[in-house]
């Protein structure tokens, strides 16, 4: 890259007025993160926009610009709303768990108990593991006639479950499966808020007779309110973009009921070929997430005043 | 949970303790603050560590599962009778079928590849960017910066198509060039990375500038280095997020020699049919390089996610 170059020639006199030329070192400096930028956020997203007002197709090869039309067609396929509201779905019953435990172990976990390098492996080690081998684990694990799951319930004399095979069970299998493998994240950072609130604040309480149940509502949640909004939305954010884990453990079935939103992208783009049509959907999935963005973040400024 | 908190309202509080048992209190004590935050009853302490140790055993069973599985012959695995222990006894039977087939080492050392240079380039060319928007001046810097920050809210999820259609243009699919750059792009690093070089005094650059440095030496000798935490930080988190990535290698690669760990072991799911115990021994070798590391460097890690995972906010 071009930058070292600059540094001979910056500023040859100390304390003298920047000389002019025809290149600032401070874009050399950010020009190689622009250029990427560029090319791989900025005109993929503007060649989305663009593809989704076309035909693309991965067959033909001439696209034809159809206006409006992939929106239009998107609006009225039942497959996309059943897609997005898989989506949302899955954001709900997944975000509950994954702020609500996490914040129940970092609280456990924060005691002080001895074991602590034990408890922190046990719960951050899955967030570890990329999402094929959580896949593989889980897909074993849920296995109806040999999976451990089912082995236990047996002995426990219960009927089996069909995890991932009845419709009304595998939305809930595959968040479980989300909160094993991602709830060590958000566990960290509440560890991290814990171990921030100062410990005057106890010992005050602790002099003024507050038990610990008193201690915890009166200090160390509302202490970890801000934290818990911030982890909250990330999480949701993080959750309408799920695809990986669905898409490996239950290819968005059976018949289509867990298939979320961006596996519909996929689907639609890669399996159906209609390129055109998928960026259509991408942007209205986009178009989601931005409200989503923006509702939370006008709560937060609205709970900072 | 909480449940198990209540009995401690009651408990009272006992004036005297004995000797030993206000040691181990202390002890407790100085290991975090366990009176603190659960108070001097006994009962509630023996009731959380219950409650923890439940928690671990479950979080920890279905690993213990895959091991147990990985160990066992392929007879044993699916037997329907003896599922936990097996007849057999254990055997790495799996593990060599495993990784005489060759491809799970391959796709191993690329992810390491891949995962390094999407880390190196990633920091790098971020800490760049944030220096130039927290020490230099230059049109249109504010505005760019802007943008940046703005682009934080695009899902790297609604570029696939476009990526793919790039790739396919640029005539770069099944290239390792075509998995790396678009991980690269990484907007909250450099909003992080900014207001990390935000944070850091002016006085040492500015007896470097007298002494006659400029931009570079500035950035390459004073600033990184006193950034090594903040760089490491981003840097642990950028290479398990690229270790990691599946929709983008998945979509981008179909040799079966360039694929990445997350991939590859996916792909080969069905061609070892239901053989559960070569399955799992696949996973287990999978799973273990970020495991075995996170041993060794835990704080590090821990350090990492909460500095970085809240993306600076």
């Amino acid at each position: 890259m071009s930058s070292p170059h600059a540094s001979p020639h910056a500023s040859p006199r100390p304390g003298a007025p920047s000389v002019r030329r025809s290149v600032p070192p401070g874009l050399l400096f950010a020009l190689p993160f622009l250029i990427l930028f560029a090319m791989f956020l900025l005109w993929p997203l503007g060649q989305g926009l663009w593809m989704s007002l076309t035909d693309t197709s991965l067959s033909v090869h001439d696209p034809a610009f159809i206006g409006v039309d992939n929106f239009t067609e998107a609006l009225q396929d039942t497959e996309m709303w059943r897609s997005l509201g898989h989506t949302v779905w899955f954001t709900l019953i997944s975000t509950v768990p994954l702020v609500g435990v996490a914040l129940g172990l970092a609280l456990l976990v924060h005691t002080g108990l001895p074991g602590q390098w034990v408890w922190r492996l046990a719960f951050f080690a899955p967030y570890l593991l990329p999402v094929g081998v959580v896949s593989l684990l889980w897909l074993w694990l849920y296995q109806p006639d040999l999976g451990l799951y089912n082995h236990l319930l047996g002995s426990l004399g219960l009927d089996q479950v069909g995890w991932l095979s009845d419709e009304s069970v595998a939305m809930w299998a595959i968040a479980l499966t989300t909160l094993w493998w991602t709830v060590g994240f958000n566990f960290l950072l509440y560890l991290a808020a814990l171990q921030s609130i100062p410990d005057h604040l106890y010992e005050a309480s602790a002099i003024d007779g507050a038990g610990a149940w008193r201690r915890l509502w009166s200090i160390t949640l509302p202490q970890l309110s801000r934290i818990t909004v911030v982890i909250t939305v990330l999480q949701i954010l993080a959750s309408l973009k799920v695809f990986d884990q669905v898409y490996l453990l239950t290819k968005g079935g059976p018949n289509g009921s867990t298939r979320p939103v961006v596996e519909y992208i996929y689907d639609v783009g890669f399996t159906g070929y209609r390129l055109g049509y998928a960026s259509a959907i991408s942007y209205v999935f986009f178009t989601l997430v931005l409200v989503a963005s923006a509702t939370q973040y006008a709560a937060l400024r609205r709970r900072e005043k | 949970m909480t449940s198990t908190d209540l009995p401690v309202r009651t408990a009272p509080t006992p004036q005297t303790l004995p000797p030993i048992r206000e040691l181990r209190v202390r002890r407790a004590a100085r290991r975090g603050q366990t009176n603190l935050t659960l108070g001097n009853s006994r009962l509630t302490r023996v009731l959380a560590l219950a409650a923890l140790t439940v928690m671990a055993v479950v979080w920890l069973l279905p690993m213990a599962w895959a091991l147990l599985t990985a160990f066992k012959s392929e007879a044993d695995a699916s037997s329907p009778t003896h599922w936990f222990w097996p007849q057999g006894g254990f055997t790495l039977d799996g593990f060599r079928t495993v990784w005489e087939r060759g491809d799970l080492p391959l796709w191993m050392l690329n992810s390491l590849f891949i995962s390094t240079a999407v880390t190196v380039i990633t920091v790098l060319v971020s800490a760049m960017a944030g220096y130039a928007f927290s020490r230099t001046r230059f049109a249109g810097r504010r505005w760019l910066f802007l943008l940046t920050v703005a682009a934080v809210l695009v899902p790297p999820q609604i570029l696939i198509v476009p990526w793919f259609r790039q790739m396919l243009t640029l005539n770069l699919l099944d290239t390792y060039a075509a998995v790396i750059l678009p991980q690269t792009v990484a907007p909250v690093m450099v909003f992080i990375l900014k207001k990390h070089f935000d944070s850091l005094p002016h006085e040492l650059e500015e007896a470097a500038r007298i002494d006659g440095a400029g931009h570079w030496r500035i950035f390459w000798s004073v600033l990184l280095p006193l950034s090594r935490p903040m760089l490491a930080a981003v840097a642990i988190f950028v290479f398990i997020g690229a270790w990691n990535n599946f929709l983008w290698p998945f979509v981008s690669t179909s040799d079966p020699t360039l694929m990445t760990l997350p991939v590859g072991i996916t792909s080969v799911k069905d061609a070892y049919g239901i053989q559960y115990a070569q399955t799992m021994a696949s996973a287990v070798l999978a799973a273990l390089p970020l495991v075995v590391v996170f041993m060794f460097f835990q704080r590090h890690i821990v350090k990492s996610v909460a500095t970085t995972g809240l993306g600076g906010q």
